[in-house]
């Protein structure tokens, strides 16, 4: 009995020796990013390694916000992040609620095209949809980046929404038609209101995805003024390419809304997450 | 109910029914199927967006299979790199998903930390391995060197620019990890006391029990993380610029540069066909599951 209890407490020590190391490897890392982001440049590459700025240099935030547009593309991504949440929320939702609660011919048929597009390889769609925009002008606007949120939200969306509705009883729907509403009435003020928590989690996954594009932003956008933070801090790059430390700052500036938004909402979005994953 | 009546309501509720889905059908048209088959159309094209696109039947699909070195290694190196970061990923994802599942109530704290560089955004997460991987004064190379051992030159080296974009995708294992968690815990307890009660080890219950329960789960992340690393793009745009010695010129990579460099959109989307058509049985695949668990 008691080399059970000694088998059983090793085990344990060895389990949480495995986790504790790869947290530490996991996170050395963004400490990294930290830290450099707050040394002198004369301690970003010493050898052996320095892991603390000594002092730490709070200067290199100024610096690195004032040696490159960063407020300008903060808000050029902030616009565009809201415009892709909105314009998918809409959309998703609303075909979301054509798929669910709905009937009509070919229904099932569409909706099972729109399944398989989830996992279309998508190389095979960048260049006939950049000669659509381009032929109609859209080059070096916003239109690209974030038209497309609002047809349809891409299939994903419409797939997590529709999921969630269809566990939403029918009974709640005949009543309001019966008492006459119409079916748009029945969406935005029963469905809606009742689908918040998987409204957020289709929000927090746009937000992300906007956040992090670099092709579109890349691909579209010409003029330097209307950058997103992600190609900008490209310019950024290579611009200084050797002041990492300002690098680091205003790429821990950029990371930031997405870190408290994680810590705000860490359960949702990992649930999000694993709901991504179980195909249900 | 009349008949008539009856007959006009179903044909109202039918016309409501594309009213709803009518913003994403024109999504579907123009930016999914449209750009689909355009894409077939000009593979068999010559098109510099100056002149009208020429039609050259077969000739950029014999130039792809006979004469273009470049796209043949641009494809290995996508192979290397989605098979590499994705048999890592799910099977570290799936160690640690168990470990995690056992680490009783600490499974939170150690899930915030493996998740947060799922969040972190992706070009200053780039930047921030470039400093990791340097040489001299990388974390990595110093951390090596404390062991003797002298680390080799990571992006700079042909031979491991590919191994160190897999180790930094290794980073982003949360993702997988909270899926198998779900997983985990879809797994009847009553499976776990039998086997023990029948005297098996952690290792045999972790073959006998854990792997074949979870197998739909382990496709499914081996499937999407196929087709989502086969998009590799901007890890090599930013961190490599597809060297050296071409070592990390992936597909898309190539693509970009054809198309949007060279402005030979036929030749680019020759490229993006044959991809297309390489990783279509994946995405069948993961129809049939998806199509399976929705009844309609």
């Amino acid at each position: 009995m008691k080399s059970f209890k000694k088998v059983k407490l090793t085990r344990k020590l060895f389990l949480y020796g495995i986790l504790i190391l790869f947290s530490i490897i996991y996170l050395i890392p963004l400490f990294w990013m930290i830290s450099t982001s707050l040394k002198p440049e004369s301690q970003v590459m010493s050898v052996p390694v320095q892991w603390l700025p000594k002092p730490p240099q709070w200067r290199n935030y100024l610096d690195a916000v004032q040696s490159f547009p960063f407020f300008r593309y903060f808000s050029n991504t902030l616009l565009l992040t809201v415009l892709n949440v909105v314009g998918t929320i809409f959309s998703a939702s609303l075909a979301a609620y054509g798929f669910s609660k709905l009937n009509w011919k070919g229904r099932d048929q569409l909706f099972y095209i729109t399944i398989a597009t989830m996992f279309i390889p998508s190389q095979v769609l960048i260049i006939p949809t950049y000669l659509l925009f381009t032929k109609l002008g859209w080059v070096n606007t916003y239109l690209p980046l974030f038209v497309p949120a609002f047809c349809g939200g891409g299939a994903f969306n419409i797939f997590l929404l529709r999921q969630f509705f269809v566990s939403i009883p029918d009974e709640l729907l005949e009543a309001a038609r019966i008492d006459g509403a119409s079916e748009f009435r029945i969406y935005s003020q029963i469905i809606l209101p009742l689908s918040k928590p998987v409204l957020f989690t289709v929000s927090i996954f746009t937000i992300l995805f906007t956040w992090n594009d670099f092709f579109g932003p890349l691909l579209y956008l010409q003029d330097p003024s209307k950058w997103t933070l992600a190609v900008g801090l490209r310019s950024f790059q290579q611009q200084y390419t050797t002041t990492w430390s300002l690098l680091m700052a205003a790429s821990t500036l950029s990371a930031i809304p997405l870190i408290i938004m994680y810590f705000l909402f860490q359960k949702r979005i990992t649930s999000g997450f694993a709901l991504s994953g179980s195909g249900k | 109910m009349s008949n008539t009546y009856k007959k006009s309501y179903i044909k109202k509720k039918r016309l409501k029914g594309y009213f709803f889905v009518a913003p994403w059908l024109i999504g579907l048209t123009l930016f999914v199927i449209g750009p689909i088959i355009a894409s077939f159309i000009l593979s068999f094209t010559s098109y510099d967006m100056i002149n009208p696109p020429r039609w050259i039947g077969l000739t950029n699909y014999k130039i792809l299979f006979t004469l273009d070195p470049t796209f043949w290694k641009a494809l290995g190196n996508t192979f290397y790199y989605m098979f590499g970061s994705v048999f890592l990923k799910v099977l570290l994802g799936l160690v640690f998903a168990v470990l995690l599942n056992n680490a009783g109530k600490f499974m939170g704290i150690f899930r915030t930390i493996f998740f947060l560089p799922v969040v972190l955004p992706a070009v200053p997460v780039m930047f921030l391995w470039m400093m990791l991987f340097n040489p001299r004064s990388g974390l990595i190379n110093q951390f090596l060197s404390f062991f003797g051992i002298n680390g080799p030159l990571w992006l700079n080296s042909p031979v491991w620019s590919k191994p160190a974009l897999i180790i930094m995708s290794l980073w982003g294992i949360g993702g997988i990890i909270v899926i198998f968690l779900a997983g985990l815990q879809g797994i009847p307890t009553e499976l776990y006391e039998a086997a023990e009660l029948d005297g098996a080890n952690k290792f045999k219950i972790f073959w006998k029990i854990t792997v074949p329960m979870l197998r739909p789960i382990i496709f499914f992340n081996f499937m999407t993380g196929l087709i989502g690393a086969s998009q590799i793009f901007t890890e090599a745009y930013i961190m490599t610029g597809g060297g050296p010695l071409e070592s990390t010129k992936f597909v898309n990579l190539l693509i970009y540069q054809l198309a949007f460099k060279d402005v030979r959109m036929g030749y680019a989307s020759t490229i993006a066909v044959i991809m297309f058509l390489i990783l279509i049985p994946m995405t069948l695949f993961l129809f049939k599951i998806y199509k399976n668990q929705t009844e309609l």
